[in-house]
């Protein structure tokens, strides 16, 4: 099969999608004959014109209602926003108006739309253009969240965000744009909230999201060559969360280490430690749950300073390492 | 020359020369990034503003020492000609910590408080308000420091503005908002993302007066902005000040510029502000040929110096990374 990268799988879900589904649009920033900021919608606009790829002033506030508002008449938006951390100024229309209008309207209407954004440090933008705020967006009932960590899951999930009649907040990590899978050519659906197996293993569970599933997959090889089995899970979606497949997992290696590269305080790792410890896994631990993430501090713009402040693989050995040897 | 004769009368000639030494400053600073930059030996981002030197010398030159400034993502100029040390704006740019945030900010984040200058900003639209709460100060504490905001077109149409200018308008706060005009937003120009063809015109929404001024001209700057600041100074409220300019070079280090054409750059360039300065200044006899050459040779001088300085400089290592987080 051929290879995409997870931007170009990305990128393809959304044309795809766009041919068979006149709803379907996309607005933001510089997605036009700019490309966007990191090249998703490249030449994007030479297939669909400008009213289906619409540029838009750098108004995110404004950008994020009006996906709002054409989402709940009847349009399917594509919400591009140029870095995650700028989520804060589209905050009032996802958290107070898309996530609640559903409910609060007792079950009238929907918002059928997907807010796409780029997160996660590793390319030197430094405080404002790092950060990895996914915990915030869980925290609010009415939105899905999604992270995929490869092309293969991107191109899959972005589809069933996009004929998902919720609002959905899809994650892209800036660092997987450029890695690469086998990607099918025609449009296919990965459920929301159906966890994956990376990698199959029966001494320990190691649960990442985005980046860290790489980093953990290389911590795991590096396992085995000291004859540990480390079983590397993705959920893919935060919300909905597959906990099934986690504390199944769980039950079968007695041991759990959550990394993800968000600060670890507040993170998502605290509602995966508490699923298990909350669930019949519980029982069958034999060391206490490992969380690793990322230091409370800003992610500073000195690269070694900003590897040193989110997981790297050793640590993630030493972590499991440290829960073997309990 | 009239453009001699409408000089603001608190710049004496003298100043000149150092406003053009800023300029070449600011210059050859943003050109060595950029070639630092495609070597790799700098990373994260950078924006550079090449061509909208007089914007950023002209407005501060206004300005009193005790007065603030907020800046933007594209503010090594503001920051230099607000009268920081290239030395450490350069080692910031290395990562260092002899730069002015430790190697922790980078580009976007340099900040010289002391100085005055409140910040560069990573956030589009982040400033407005932070001027209009630093004016405040100025009133509440009575203290007659006036606050310069520099912003982009773009950044105009961030909500924030609208609201920053408001507060500023109603409470009469000692605030300038200087828009500096370059014709973009990253690629959306600007007759595409509004349908006034001024920014300044937005100030009638707000009550309060906005002036266009051509912003590759440094005196034109001067005046328009010396004369909000006098009014912001005399309690009279905030003012915007649209300077009309272009940058140079792309927005930031991957833009094939896709949304522009040659011609026109070609256009702009011809009217490279720190030539119009230069050109001035020799035709009314202020400086010869030689000196405005010395005065070049100088500024470049410290640029190098400056990355003498920053090779040299420490990096940071992992005990800095927790520090600084609370006060
Ligand atoms: C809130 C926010 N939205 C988007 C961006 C990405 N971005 C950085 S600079 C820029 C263009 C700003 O244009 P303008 O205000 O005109 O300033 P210029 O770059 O032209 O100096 C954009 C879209 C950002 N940094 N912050």
């Amino acid at each position: 099969m051929r290879e995409l990268t997870y931007l170009e799988a990305v990128r393809e879900a959304m044309s795809q999608e766009m041919r068979q589904n006149e709803d379907v649009f996309i607005l933001g920033e510089d997605i036009g004959v700019y490309g966007g900021a990191f090249g998703v919608t490249r030449n994007m606009i030479e297939e669909f014109g400008p009213e289906r790829i619409r540029n838009t002033p750098i108004s995110e506030a404004a950008i994020s209602g009006t996906a709002v508002g054409a989402a709940l008449t009847g349009m399917r938006p594509i919400l591009e926003l140029q870095f995650s951390d700028f989520i804060t100024i589209a905050m009032d229309n996802m958290v107070n108006q898309a996530a609640k209008i559903r409910y609060m309207y007792g079950g009238k209407g929907k918002v059928p739309m997907v807010l796409r954004t780029p997160a996660g440090s590793g390319t030197g933008a430094a405080a404002q253009h790092s950060q990895s705020l996914e915990a915030w967006m869980t925290h609010v009932p009415g939105l899905k969240v999604v992270q995929p960590s490869t092309a293969y899951d991107a191109k899959g999930l972005l589809k069933a965000a996009m004929d998902d009649d919720n609002p959905v907040i899809f994650y892209e990590h800036k660092l997987c744009y450029k890695t690469s899978s086998e990607v099918p050519e025609e449009l296919y659906s990965i459920p929301l909230g159906k966890a994956d197996i990376k990698r199959e293993g029966k001494d320990v569970t190691i649960v990442a999201t985005a980046i860290m599933v790489h980093k953990s997959l290389e911590a795991a090889e590096a396992l085995e060559k000291e004859g540990i089995s480390a079983e590397v899970i993705d959920p893919r979606t935060l919300v909905p969360l597959d906990t099934d497949t986690i504390i199944q997992s769980v039950k079968k290696t007695s041991r759990l280490v959550v990394v993800h590269e968000a600060v670890k305080r507040g993170g998502f790792g605290g509602e995966i430690a508490s699923t298990i410890a909350e669930s019949e896994a519980f029982d069958y631990l034999d060391a206490p749950i490992k969380r690793l993430g990322g230091k409370a501090v800003p992610i500073p713009y000195n690269p070694e300073l900003e590897k040193s402040a989110i997981p790297s693989v050793n640590e993630i050995v030493a972590a499991v390492k440290e829960t073997l040897n309990r | 020359m009239t453009q001699v004769k409408n000089l603001p009368p608190n710049v004496k000639e003298t100043d000149l020369t150092n406003l053009l030494k800023q300029m070449w400053q600011i210059r050859f600073f943003e050109e060595k990034v950029d070639e630092f930059f495609a070597k790799g030996m700098i990373h994260g981002t950078t924006h550079l503003a090449v061509g909208q030197e007089a914007s950023a010398v002209g407005a501060i030159a206004v300005l009193e020492d005790r007065d603030k400034i907020t800046s933007t993502h594209r503010g090594h100029g503001h920051c230099i000609a607000k009268g920081a040390e290239v030395n450490r704006m350069m080692a910031e740019l290395f990562g260092r910590t002899t730069g002015y945030c430790k190697g922790k900010g980078g580009s976007m984040h340099i900040a010289d408080v002391d100085k005055g200058n409140l910040g560069a900003n990573g956030i589009v639209g982040g400033g407005f308000a932070i001027a209009t709460g630093a004016a405040l100060t100025s009133k509440m504490k009575n203290e007659g420091f006036v606050v310069l905001c520099f912003f982009g077109d773009g950044a105009s149409n961030e909500g924030s503005f609208h609201e920053a200018i408001n507060l500023a308008s109603i409470w009469k706060l000692p605030v300038v908002f200087i828009c500096e005009n370059n014709q973009y937003g990253m690629s959306g120009p600007v007759k595409e993302m509004m349908n006034v063809e001024d920014v300044a015109k937005r100030a009638e929404a707000y009550g309060i007066p906005g002036a266009v001024v051509d912003g590759n001209n440094i005196f034109d700057v001067m005046n328009g902005v010396g004369q909000a600041v006098d009014r912001a100074r005399n309690g009279e409220g905030p003012s915007i000040v649209e300077a009309k300019t272009y940058r140079w070079k792309g927005h930031s280090k991957s833009d094939a510029k896709k949304y522009r054409t040659r011609e026109e750059e070609q256009e702009w360039r011809a009217k490279d502000p720190i030539r119009h300065l230069r050109d001035v200044m020799i035709a009314e006899g202020l400086l010869t040929e030689e000196a405005a050459d010395e005065i070049k040779a100088a500024a470049k001088k410290e640029i190098e110096d400056s990355v003498e300085f920053s090779k040299a400089s420490p990096m940071p290592t992992i005990d800095d990374l927790m520090e600084d987080i609370y006060a």
